[in-house]
């Protein structure tokens, strides 16, 4: 770091230090949503209603259990993101920053509430035996 | 610099009303936040349901039910309207983002888009499921 000089060093960070970093997350989020939201809105609105058995079964399978994964992960990572942007807009001081650590940590507890639900969906048929295990005699 | 006084500014919602005049453009922009941030009840509303799905039968039976109840219905329905719109005024900021369609008559088009595009993909949405 010593050959780059103090000016350069904060050229393009701006106020934040960290520049264009937010936007640019939260478009790289947006673009893989617009897709995903799609995939979603037509897997988990049918499987929504179905019998306990069913509706397990379904997300036994792996198209709507990567499906729904991936939208509890970048969509919740979006609005860990997006939620700051509007805290930071209409709250200041002391409030701003418990609003903004409230958000993220509920963004990230139903990230992790939804994607350990899904692998666990998704991942049951393969350990649990269909069978009771009979060992020989 | 050590006679502004910082902290005590006045942020952004307090032109609205006396000084600011609600255009399209400026209510489709609201109404990105607004959908954008109220999503998460219904996300911690799937994730109950996916939980509960994990857990068995018995919570299963009690998230399924009071998401589809007629309570539910209405609103994962105004839900669905949300997330549909939010995605189309994305996408609009994704287009805004490549210095497209930002002159007045298009991006008022675009609003209207936004609108109207969420009214009728949620029709379909609930005619196709």
């Amino acid at each position: 770091m010593h050959f780059i000089t103090d000016r350069k060093r904060a050229t393009g960070l701006g106020a934040s230090g960290s520049g264009t970093t937010r936007h640019w997350r939260l478009t790289v989020t947006s673009v893989a949503l617009v897709a995903l939201v799609v995939f979603f809105v037509f897997s988990f609105g049918f499987a929504l209603g179905m019998p306990y058995e069913e509706a397990a079964a379904f997300y036994g399978r792996p198209f709507p259990a990567i499906v729904a994964l991936l939208t509890f992960v970048v969509g919740m990572y979006h609005f860990r993101l997006g939620s700051q942007v509007m805290i930071e807009d209409y709250a200041g001081g002391a409030t701003r920053h418990w609003l903004v650590i409230g958000a993220i940590c509920l963004a990230y507890l139903l990230l992790a509430i939804g994607a350990f639900s899904v692998i666990a969906l998704a991942v049951r048929p393969l350990i649990v035996p269909a069978a009771p295990l009979v060992l020989p005699a | 610099m050590a006679d502004i006084p910082r902290g005590n500014r006045p942020l952004s919602p307090y032109m609205l009303g006396p000084y600011y005049r609600i255009q399209l453009t400026s209510l489709t922009s609201i109404l990105t936040r607004i959908t954008g941030n109220a999503l998460i009840v219904t996300t911690a509303l799937i994730a109950w349901w996916f939980a509960a799905l994990v857990s068995g039968p018995e919570a299963y039976a009690t998230a399924n039910g009071v998401i589809t109840s007629w309570f539910g219905d209405l609103v994962m329905t105004l839900s669905l309207l949300g997330l549909w719109y939010h995605t189309l005024a994305g996408i609009r900021h994704l287009i805004w983002d490549n210095l497209a369609m930002l002159e007045v008559p298009k991006a008022e088009m675009l609003g209207w888009a936004c609108l109207g595009g969420s009214v009728v993909l949620t029709l379909l949405t609930i005619i196709i499921l």
